[in-house]
């Protein structure tokens, strides 16, 4: 793990889960795409929740209403102060869409497992495979006012697109940015139109991690990004197709590499590419001077 | 328990890159296959023996992938 990150307190790395994932204080949450994954074996003593069901609002397209999150957290055995350690498959895919609901809620300890399940595989830790069952919290969990300021809204990309005045990310793999193809090799379409947001720089998800599925250094992510002009200075907002993708990079920029002004537009590309009039551009990535 | 013997590799199916991830858990081995670049769920099998689990997912990622459509950019 590198000490240059901005905020290194928000990782972990699976020696230190091992050693405290069943500590008092501690609350192990397994978070996959694969919702059957944590069936087959996870980390001891760790919990799951299901991105498709507990992490959104199941009538309405939103994230978990603040209701539905208390109550998640309270029957997770989850309190105001418990230090929850997020981990899940795909390199931390889902894990960070956990964290980015548990941020606009406004929970102060949060950590993501650097490298999530599949480290936690290939170096043999061992498995539970029965499901835990954490008795409620004694209080129950308060969650704050949302914190909209880490989420982008239409009206508001749309105004940043027009005025120029943020540096769009598109996390989404080089084909859907492009247009060649309208959802991920293998998944249902989800969208009329292909492409991207136009000025919308292309950076796939997955250039922030290492094969072994833990987070680059931060000056290997610095010049990633940086070579698509995301800086201090300017805000930024990243997108993918339903928002979990970029709540992964909108992770990576925020608190491993301490970009401040970067909110995660997870409306995403199922909104803007069903839009009725909405400007679209088509084609490969440019370099940033070709923009 | 551990996961055993993991193994992870790039393979192409019909045009497309598939990340196949194998390991066993106890007697049965375990292979999920995705694709690579949004890194989303194709298949996943259980089954007796590594080459069964493999060959198995591979063929239902063919099934999946054949649905997706590319259009002229």
């Amino acid at each position: 793990m590198s000490a240059s990150y901005a905020h290194p307190e928000v990782l972990v790395n699976t020696e230190w889960v091992a050693s405290h994932g069943k500590d008092a204080g501690v609350r192990v949450v397994e978070v996959d795409v694969d919702t059957k994954a944590y069936d087959e074996g996870h980390v001891p003593g760790a919990i799951a929740w299901a991105w498709n069901t507990q992490l959104c609002d199941t009538v309405i397209r939103d994230i978990a209403p603040k209701a539905a999150f208390e109550a998640l957290l309270t029957q997770s055995g989850i309190g105001n102060d418990t230090t929850v350690v997020l981990y899940g498959d795909n390199n931390n895919w889902f894990a960070a869409w956990a964290f980015w609901q548990m941020k606009i809620y406004g929970h102060k300890d949060v950590r993501i497992m650097d490298g999530g399940r599949k480290k936690w595989l290939a170096e043999g830790r061992d498995l539970e495979t029965a499901a835990v069952k954490p008795a409620a919290g004694k209080a129950p969990y308060r969650a704050t006012d949302p914190d909209y300021s880490l989420r982008a809204f239409l009206p508001q990309v749309q105004q940043a697109h027009k005025a120029g005045s943020a540096v769009m990310i598109d996390v989404r793999s080089p084909q859907e940015f492009s247009g060649e193809i309208l959802a991920p090799p293998g998944l249902p379409e989800t969208c009329q139109r292909g492409g991207h947001i136009p000025g919308a720089r292309s950076v796939p998800w997955g250039k922030a991690c290492n094969d072994d599925g833990t987070f680059k250094p931060a000056d290997e992510l610095q010049r990633i990004y940086g070579a698509e002009g995301v800086v201090q200075s300017k805000p930024a907002i990243a997108y993918c197709r339903i928002g979990e993708r970029s709540s992964h990079t909108w992770f990576v920029l925020k608190y491993l590499l301490g970009v401040d002004n970067v909110i995660n537009y997870d409306g995403s590309w199922t909104e803007w590419g069903n839009l009725v009039g909405a400007p679209v551009e088509k084609g490969a990535a440019k370099s940033v001077g070709q923009a | 328990m551990k996961a055993e013997n993991f193994s992870e590799r790039i393979v192409e199916v019909d045009g497309w890159q598939v990340n196949l991830t194998t390991y066993q858990l106890g007697e049965k081995w375990h292979t999920k296959a995705d694709n690579v670049s949004p890194g989303a769920a194709l298949a996943r099998i259980v089954a007796d023996s590594r080459e069964e689990a493999e060959t198995r997912a591979l063929a239902r990622a063919k099934e999946l992938l054949a649905r997706t459509k590319r259009n002229p950019v």
